[in-house]
């Protein structure tokens, strides 16, 4: 057996003792205080929550732990001896391994490579694959982790990739396991699956620290969780007795209200999909048949596995491609050329998905940003000419009625943060009064009160009668919000969904392509 | 380890004295290859400086020399705004040359305040629609720029050089392989008395201010940096990228172009091979000398063309070869890169 793994019966005696101590952590960069005096003790044989915002400092803390920053001050201490500051390879050693939000495999290699690369000895003449092969079986065994050892990792789902990311950091004898985000890539079905083998993993011992925003799953998965709010442990408790609402009052500071629309009744259909197929072109994924009507008022929510054809609606939406058949309809009118100005030209609002490399150009003002998409209309320019005053008072009381947060009109847009991006989009795009809605993962990687504050102007735009199309992975946002619920998956739309009439779960399964009995 | 950090804002200060300080840099760098060669850098430099600003004759003919580097700079400085890696001035500089020698000759007489004026645009034409060829390349069939502006310079190079040994060969320039040269009405005139110093300074000088106009005023300058900055965003704001990149190759090519005009019919007077020695590719450190800054590029081609200028009279006088400017001027280039990150970016240790 090898040193890392810890039998289920030592787990009594060293239950109450922390195996990993942050002790007083601090980090400023520049005048802003990442960490305040952060300390944190990891007991064994628990799930720890680490909560926090966007920015709250949860990351940098981590950097910390794992040697990619030097505290300015404090230090971390596993297993009673303390970590060499500033060394990546000293948390490894000491048996603490990380689950990263992005994975780091390589698609083209098996599972077994995947996670011998770099336990390897650099001078070795040859690999001992089956002695790894042999040793990575045991161990998904043990924890119940079922993956085919000698599968490419290009074939398998987000889900099983995540599994190898785990074994990766079992095999090397990791006893502490840090999980950022976790669950920002699964589906409802596989986030049950994590958690259960969460629970197994510390049931079997191990101690694990779980980074999330999201409340629910906090609540249902953690022992105890510890509150971080900029920079600073505002909140620290068991996650027996604690709620959702303190929960998400401490994070963000002040309450927080969900978002409720009011109920319309959906007007005429503004925009239509009639039978529309796109052919796959490598980047986006191909639509086979697709049937859609966007009405007034009325907010659609569309659901899927990211990579099912979501992207390739928007692309269609936002003028980026054409349909190779069928036909999209505007007001009731085929539409027969595809560009973004044409969709602009003709009310459609678009969010796009990647704020800061599609949304805005970085290093153009804020005030250049917010005229991009009417650019050459009146009073903007004049004969070629751009009207300064124009656009800077424009910019002026645009930046005011969105609550741009930003030194002004003339900063760089790069130097903002994504909320304040997103808040930016916003107002460029809802400044024209658009017919049509598309918001494109608009609340994604966005903190509780820039998200509440996304939620509130798209419900806005339903009131004023636009037709919205709500494209997210949240599902908890999706059953908020939408009136109507569809979901893609290989390319082809389900029939619209009641958001009041079906569960999670449900939307879950039909995202991974099992049909449902209504 | 070291990592860098965006600034917030840079400061004033900073970003006027960055340049400054990278160019003393430089020189201080260039000056172990002086040591080496046997020489005093301080001697060297001084005799560098005299030899560019020091009499009214080095003075002018630095002016005369910066003309054409200001106008491929220009065209160098707008067309890496819009990430079009145009590395062809060289052959549009030509191009330029070609096609004001060709209607220029006496081909077509004008009065001279239309003959100028004319030739210049017709440069301009030439140099903007070769630079075309790569551009819808490019646009259509997404071939690399870089690759074919290049390789075109060298077609150009042996297409003029076919034509000064055949078609367009003066027969009045006893076998020297020259065309003939341009009528009286078509020659820029000089503007300082007894220098070489001609209109085409005062051409490019009102071409720098007038690309300031255009890409800090004007709805095309906003396309053009938005494209450059970022080709994705822009056409999802429903800008026409390609149609912008087109016209920044007109301009581009033709700021080239028209410096061609400006060495054939202001400083020789007719077309040879040796017209320019690099004026194009030169165009290109101007550019990066002033951050693709257009009024920059005037002072920036200035430095170039004074130690140019400067490096000849040095060499005459010290035992330091002229390829020193090339040096200081390629070292300048880096520094000045270098000081323009670091005016955007700081550096923390650890």
């Amino acid at each position: 057996m090898p040193p890392g793994i810890v039998v289920a019966g030592d787990l009594g005696k060293s239950k109450m003792t922390a195996i990993l101590k942050l002790v007083n952590i601090s980090k400023r960069f520049g005048s802003l205080i990442a960490n305040d005096a952060i300390s944190l003790d990891l007991n064994a044989g628990e799930i720890l929550a680490l909560l926090g915002e966007n920015g709250a400092g949860k990351t940098t803390l981590m950097n910390i732990l794992f040697g990619h920053y030097t505290a300015d001050e404090g230090h971390v201490e596993a297993f009673g001896k303390q970590l060499a500051p500033g060394q990546p390879d000293a948390a490894l050693e000491a048996g603490i391994g990380m689950v990263h939000q992005h994975f780091s495999l390589a698609d083209n290699l098996s599972v077994t490579d995947n996670i011998m690369l770099g336990t390897e000895p650099l001078w070795s003449w040859k690999q001992n694959t089956t002695a790894a092969r042999l040793r990575i079986n045991q161990l998904s065994k043990d924890f119940g982790l079922t993956v085919d050892p000698n599968a490419l990792i290009g074939t398998l789902s987000v889900g099983e990739r995540q599994r190898v990311e785990i074994l990766k950091a079992l095999y090397r004898d990791a006893r502490i396991l840090i999980l950022d985000e976790p669950t920002a890539v699964l589906t409802p079905q596989e986030s049950d699956d994590l958690f259960e083998t969460l629970r197994s993993l510390v049931n079997k011992g191990m101690s694990i620290i779980f980074i999330s925003h999201k409340l629910n799953e906090i609540l249902s998965v953690s022992d105890r969780v510890m509150v971080i709010r900029r920079g600073k442990v505002v909140a620290e408790q068991p996650i027996k007795g604690a709620d959702r609402a303190s929960l998400a009052e401490a994070m963000v500071g002040r309450t927080v209200h969900d978002p409720k629309g009011e109920v319309l009744t959906s007007g005429e259909t503004v925009f239509a999909l009639d039978d529309v197929s796109v052919a796959s072109d490598g980047n986006l994924a191909p639509l086979s048949n697709l049937t859609l009507a966007i009405k007034q008022h009325e907010i659609i929510g569309l659901a899927g596995v990211s990579g099912n054809g979501q992207q390739t609606v928007a692309a269609l939406m936002s003028g980026i491609i054409r349909p190779s058949a069928g036909s999209l309809r505007l007001f009731g009118k085929d539409q027969s050329t595809f560009n973004p100005a044409i969709m602009i030209e003709n009310g459609i609002g678009r969010i796009p998905e990647d704020r800061n490399s599609v949304g805005v150009i970085g290093e153009m003002t804020v005030r250049e940003n917010l005229i991009s998409e009417k650019l050459r209309r009146p009073p903007f320019s004049k004969a070629g000419f751009l009207n300064a005053k124009a656009i800077d008072e424009h910019a002026a009381t645009q930046i005011k009625a969105f609550d741009v947060r930003c030194q002004g009109t003339q900063e760089e847009t790069r130097l903002l943060s994504g909320g304040n991006v997103q808040k930016l989009i916003l107002a460029r795009v809802l400044d024209a009064n658009p017919a049509v809605l598309l918001a494109n993962q608009p609340s994604r990687g966005l903190d509780v009160g820039a998200v509440a504050y996304v939620h509130e102007k798209i419900l806005e735009a339903r009131t004023r009668g636009a037709g919205v199309l709500l494209i997210s992975e949240d599902l908890e946002e999706l059953m908020a919000l939408s009136d109507r619920i569809v979901v893609i998956y290989h390319g082809r739309l389900s029939q619209p969904l009641n958001p009041k009439s079906v569960t999670a779960r449900d939307i879950g399964l039909m995202m991974s392509g099992q049909s449902v009995a209504a | 380890m070291i990592r860098l950090e965006p600034r917030e804002n840079a400061p004033v200060w900073l970003t006027l004295s960055a340049p400054l300080s990278a160019i003393i840099a430089a020189f201080i760098i260039c000056s172990t290859l002086i040591l080496w060669a046997g020489e005093s850098p301080l001697q060297a430099y001084a005799l560098l400086f005299k030899g560019a600003a020091g009499s009214r004759f080095a003075l002018t003919e630095t002016l005369t020399r910066a003309t054409p580097l200001i106008l491929t700079g220009l065209a160098a400085a707008i067309a890496f705004k819009a990430k079009l890696w145009n590395i062809g001035g060289e052959g549009q500089f030509y191009a330029g040359a070609l096609m004001a020698t060709w209607v220029g000759t006496g081909a077509i007489t004008l009065p001279t305040y239309v003959m100028i004026p004319f030739l210049i645009v017709m440069g301009a034409l030439a140099g903007g629609l070769l630079l075309l060829i790569p551009t819808v390349l490019k646009n259509r069939l997404k071939v690399d720029e870089v690759v074919t502006t290049l390789l075109l310079n060298f077609i150009m190079l042996l297409f003029v050089n076919y034509l000064l040994e055949g078609p367009m060969k003066d027969p009045m320039s006893m076998g020297w392989p020259q065309a003939a040269s341009i009528i009286d009405e078509g020659v820029l005139p000089s503007i300082m008395a007894k220098s070489r110093v001609h209109l085409g300074l005062v051409v490019a000088l009102v071409a720098a201010v007038l690309a300031w106009v255009i890409m800090r005023f004007t709805v095309w300058g906003y396309e053009i940096r938005a494209v450059g900055y970022n080709a994705a965003a822009a056409a999802f704001a429903g800008l026409n990228v390609n149609r912008t990149i087109l016209l920044t190759a007109l301009l581009s090519g033709g700021l080239a172009g028209i410096a061609g005009v400006s060495e054939v019919a202001g400083t020789k007077g007719y077309l040879t091979l040796d017209l320019s020695p690099g004026f194009g590719y030169a165009g290109i450190a101007v550019a990066m000398l002033a951050a693709l800054h257009p009024l920059a590029v005037i002072l920036s081609a200035l430095f170039l063309s004074g130690i140019f200028v400067g490096a000849d009279s040095m060499s005459r006088a010290l035992n330091v070869p002229t390829y020193i400017s090339d040096v200081i001027v390629a070292t300048s280039v880096l520094a000045v890169l270098v000081s323009l990150m670091l005016t955007r970016y700081r550096l923390r240790w650890g």
